[in-house]
């Protein structure tokens, strides 16, 4: 394998790790105080199995970056301009209606994006996928149903799904732009093109926005983009304070 | 949020068991959701392959104070008990 491809390829599973990584540690956030007892399990439930996902896609980075760094390293010793997340996942959890969006359009893509992956050339890759989509079914049929039940519920509880999707829109187009990356990796049957997973995105986010009786926005409407590239909203920078603390005051430290 | 939703009793089904077995209780709107709750609550350590929920409105429980009446006649009546049959060796799973 080229130098060029290898890069390439770390860079690639870095994103999947900091997607999961991020969202994990967002969702954790909540641990303790979520609306009702069944509700704060669910939710941290989920927030376990994405750093178990996190987890097996940071050592496989490390794998192949071959430099001697672990998975803790990639996950606690990197700055926000290494972090290869996409925006949406980073944004604060809001009200519960923001984090429970935030999860149905994250799902949504997790799920068509690991289905796609399963089929890569790479096994250690279709590998993880295949073992996450089991998670990820779970999660995405339970943040359709809620966002559905909510959507469709009171006046409060619709009014709040949809402005939680209005503030979350401009954050979704992020996730169907390809990259000199993606080109690379789609070239060698290592995954799909990011922009190849929109139809299906669509298709299920209108089932499910028609269903809870949400308007979606405009779908050309302008959106933000960066996280992939390193490039990321303000609020990064906290969030991985917060994340990273114990190990940058207290370098190495182990419990 | 949890207060208006109804008591579910949650039966859980184990690994090797044949037989649901009461675990433990829930809130949730629906059935539906209640399984979904019972799954995230009751089988985050593998506990599990089958979940049964019934609300707790809809269970029936003999009263306290009939514990006499009910079981005490059956506490002389060791002939019911089959212990008393000589078992050929060759019968086996009894």
């Amino acid at each position: 394998m080229s130098e060029d491809m290898l890069n390439h390829k770390f860079d690639y599973v870095l994103r999947l790790a900091d997607n999961v990584m991020v969202l994990s540690q967002r969702l954790s956030q909540w641990c303790g105080k979520g609306p009702a007892l069944e509700e704060d399990m669910a939710l941290t439930n989920v927030a376990l199995d994405l750093i178990g996902q996190a987890r097996l896609w940071y050592s496989y980075a490390a794998e192949l970056e071959g430099k001697g760094r672990t998975e803790d390293d990639l996950a606690f010793l990197r700055d926000a301009h290494d972090f290869h997340n996409f925006l949406l996942l980073e944004q604060p959890n809001g009200t519960y209606a923001d984090t429970l969006m935030r999860q149905f359009l994250f799902d949504t893509w997790h799920y068509q994006y690991l289905q796609a992956l399963k089929q890569s050339t790479d096994q250690q890759i279709a590998a993880i996928a295949e073992k996450s989509l089991k998670e990820v079914t779970y999660h995405l049929r339970r943040s359709s149903d809620l966002v559905v039940r909510l959507g469709d519920g009171t006046e409060l509880s619709r009014k709040m799904m949809q402005t939680a999707l209005e503030e979350l829109w401009p954050f979704t187009g992020e996730m169907f732009i390809d990259d000199e990356i993606d080109v690379a990796m789609q070239a060698a049957g290592i995954s799909p093109l990011s922009s190849a997973l929109k139809v299906a995105w669509d298709t299920h986010l209108a089932d499910v926005m028609h269903a809870a009786t949400l308007r979606l926005p405009d779908a050309n409407s302008w959106m933000q983009k960066g996280g992939k590239q390193g490039v990321h909203t303000e609020h990064m920078g906290y969030l991985l304070a917060e994340m990273q603390f114990l190990q940058r005051a207290y370098p190495g430290a182990q419990w | 949020m949890s207060k208006e939703w109804p008591l579910w009793e949650v039966f859980i089904r184990s690994q090797h068991g044949l037989a649901h077995k009461h675990v433990g209780s829930l809130h949730a709107p629906d059935a539906e959701m209640a399984i979904n709750h019972a799954r995230d609550v009751y089988t985050r350590r593998n506990e599990g392959v089958s979940i049964w929920v019934a609300r707790a409105g809809d269970i029936f429980a003999s009263s306290p104070g009939d514990k006499e009446a009910l079981f005490e006649p059956s506490n002389s009546k060791v002939y019911r008990h089959p212990t008393f049959f000589p078992m050929p060796d060759e019968v086996k799973n009894l």
